[in-house]
């Protein structure tokens, strides 16, 4: 039986969307309203297609009911049902926070902004055709170039335009990508590539390397993976604060799209591509790892430390995926569900701070309103990006760690090494932002409106960590059921039904 | 005729590149239609090149040529034609703002976030 409900996480947004814009451009509160709206019905559609998923095998969705190969699929599988789950998790704590701190009042069209970037980053996940995969990045990529620069200013404007041209490149790229592998095996969607790469011949195993390297740098810009992560800080440091959270999932895109490549159509098992793709990302995800920790210790303002914490958790979600095992592969989703979370609250709370004491510099300055609270919350988060017990970061870097066994003196050493780094890094900005504040002298701090429901956004997010940890175990076994189904994709093959043209 | 769109591909792969890796925002956009027209034509070329046929399925034709890339080369013009138009209007805010169309932050902007 065909749900129409698959298509529905793409649907809801790009009907509100463009009714927020004509309809209620003048009014702040109905785009609130109806944004909120929006991103709740999301989440329940998720929570409805996550129970869905769970039990059965992938769904697909025929859109116009042409059948595979011919026409667009959306598949909707664990993975993908899990992914559109996080995104709506996230969004309902980016947008809480938006309200509650007024940052949709800076600019225009914020409510309608973010629902486009909700609609491209729903149908990259649900996606089963690589051609649309390209057209959904472009939809999210081009709402977040409008989120990007909400509220304008000289730096963030410049820092656009070189996001801008960064992703410009990428797309260019992943059309050469598609269009080779369109070449050499005449079909785009996502299952039938998987079957035609299986079975190339010969002389065509040297194009689709080409191909293959091609999409996963493509993926590796999305997923800031060295030496491709230049442009992150710059980008994220520059974006508002809530943005910056909400393209915490756009890295995760990235990753997804790796993920799902690599196990469905470059398997370590296709003769034409082997183990070239873990070959390649590993050593690069080391080097992300070391990289974005020692980013973080070297970061001068709060959200590049943000930014850089990013940079190194994909780091550690790649260097798990690139051993290509079921365990290995649940563990990195374990940990990258955390780290999305983890790196969003960051961002936030970078805001809050940056926000009471008008700059984000890194260095000791009289105290903030709030300055407790934004402490305990700090430390909370920062306790869960390092990997220190007792948080979700902890658990997921264990199982990272677990998994990777084999290779353990190079990837063991390279994972403690940077966390030791990260710890000192953020206790470092830590201790300067929040202790020594005492040691500037001024008692009085400037006045702040409260913002409870920023509060509430963030200690959201920080909650569903230490949910993540208290349900590890049920989590981390449904992850595993996940990663197997990922790594054995014939079921994903078999529901696209696809009809015999040879 | 492959060998003469090979290497059109090719001249305007390199000038693309070339143009993006120049200091300013002109450049750099010219550069990167450049790139998007050569990806363009190898899309189109990736159909194969058969001259002289119909892209729709007749009784009568001999043959046909592969109508997708046709459909995606257009899907793909009007992507980068919509996003050329994106980062012409920020590079122009950029340059009203800044003053001048420098591509690169120097250290004190990237670091003043």
């Amino acid at each position: 039986m065909m749900s129409h409900w698959i298509i529905a996480p793409v649907v809801l947004p790009a009907v509100l969307a463009p009714l927020i814009i004509l309809a209620m451009r003048r009014d702040l509160l109905l785009q609130r309203v109806f944004g909120l709206g929006g991103t709740l019905a999301m989440l329940g559609i998720a929570g409805a297609l996550l129970v869905a998923a769970s039990g059965n095998a992938p769904e697909v969705y025929r859109l116009g009911n042409w059948p595979a190969p011919f026409g667009i699929m959306l598949v909707l599988d664990r993975l993908s049902a899990m992914m559109l789950m996080l995104t709506a998790v996230l969004a309902l704590a980016v947008q809480l926070y938006v309200i509650s701190t007024d940052w949709d009042a800076r600019g225009r069209h914020f409510h309608a902004l973010f629902l486009f970037q909700m609609m491209g980053i729903n149908g990259a996940f649900l996606t089963g055709d690589a051609f649309n995969l390209f057209v959904f990045f472009e939809v999210l990529l081009i709402a977040s170039y409008g989120l990007m620069i909400h509220g304008a200013g000289k730096d963030r404007l410049r820092a656009g335009v070189q996001y801008i041209a960064f992703n410009l490149v990428a797309s260019t790229l992943f059309l050469f990508a598609l269009a080779t592998i369109y070449a050499v095996t005449g079909t785009l969607n996502m299952a039938d590539i998987a079957v035609k790469v299986a079975a190339l011949p010969e002389g065509d195993q040297g194009l689709i390397r080409v191909a293959a390297v091609l999409m996963l740098s493509v993926f590796a810009i999305k997923g800031a993976l060295v030496p491709l992560q230049f442009w992150l800080p710059g980008t994220y440091a520059n974006a508002p604060g809530p943005v910056a959270a909400l393209f915490a999932i756009m890295t995760k895109v990235g990753a997804y799209a790796i993920l799902r490549t690599s196990t469905l159509i470059f398997p370590p098992e296709t003769a034409a591509t082997g183990s070239m793709v873990g070959d390649i990302m590993l050593p690069a995800a080391l080097v992300t790892l070391a990289i974005g920790s020692i980013g973080i210790l070297g970061a001068t303002t709060l959200p590049r430390l943000a930014a850089f914490a990013g940079i190194a958790s994909m780091g550690t979600i790649f260097t798990a995926f690139a051993a290509f095992t079921p365990e290995a592969t649940g563990a990195a989703l374990y940990y990258m569900i955390h780290s999305t979370l983890a790196t969003a609250a960051i961002f936030l709370i970078a805001d809050m701070v940056s926000d009471r004491r008008g700059n984000a510099t890194l260095t000791a300055q009289p105290r903030i309103a709030q300055q407790g609270l934004l402490a305990a919350l700090f430390f909370a988060n920062a306790i869960a990006l390092a990997g220190m017990p007792p948080l979700s970061g902890f658990i997921g870097k264990l199982m990272v760690m677990d998994a990777l066994r084999e290779q353990a003196a190079l990837i063991w050493s390279v994972i403690l090494g940077s966390s030791f780094l990260m710890v000192l890094g953020f206790a470092r900005a830590g201790s300067v932002l929040f202790w020594k504040s005492h040691a500037t002298g001024e008692a009085h701090e400037a006045p702040h409106q409260g913002e409870p429901l920023a509060f509430v956004a963030v200690g959201g997010l920080l909650a569903a960590l230490v949910a993540l940890t208290v349900f590890a175990g049920p989590v981390k076994d449904w992850l595993d059921g996940t990663a197997a189904a990922l790594h054995a994709p014939a079921p994903y093959i078999a529901a696209n039904d696809l009809q015999g043209v040879n | 005729m492959e060998a003469l769109i090979a290497i059109s591909i090719g001249t305007l792969t390199a000038c693309g590149i070339y143009l993006m890796l120049r200091q300013r925002t002109f450049p750099v956009i010219i550069g990167l239609t450049l790139l998007s027209y050569a990806v363009n034509v190898f899309i189109f070329a990736a159909g194969r090149l058969v001259p002289g046929l119909p892209a729709i399925i007749a009784k009568d034709a001999a043959g046909y040529t592969d109508p997708l890339p046709q459909a995606l080369v257009l899907t793909a013009i009007v992507i980068s034609f919509g996003m050329t138009a994106v980062i012409v209007l920020m590079a122009l805010g950029s340059w009203l703002e800044a003053g001048h169309d420098k591509v690169d932050m120097d250290e004190e902007e990237e670091t003043r976030a």
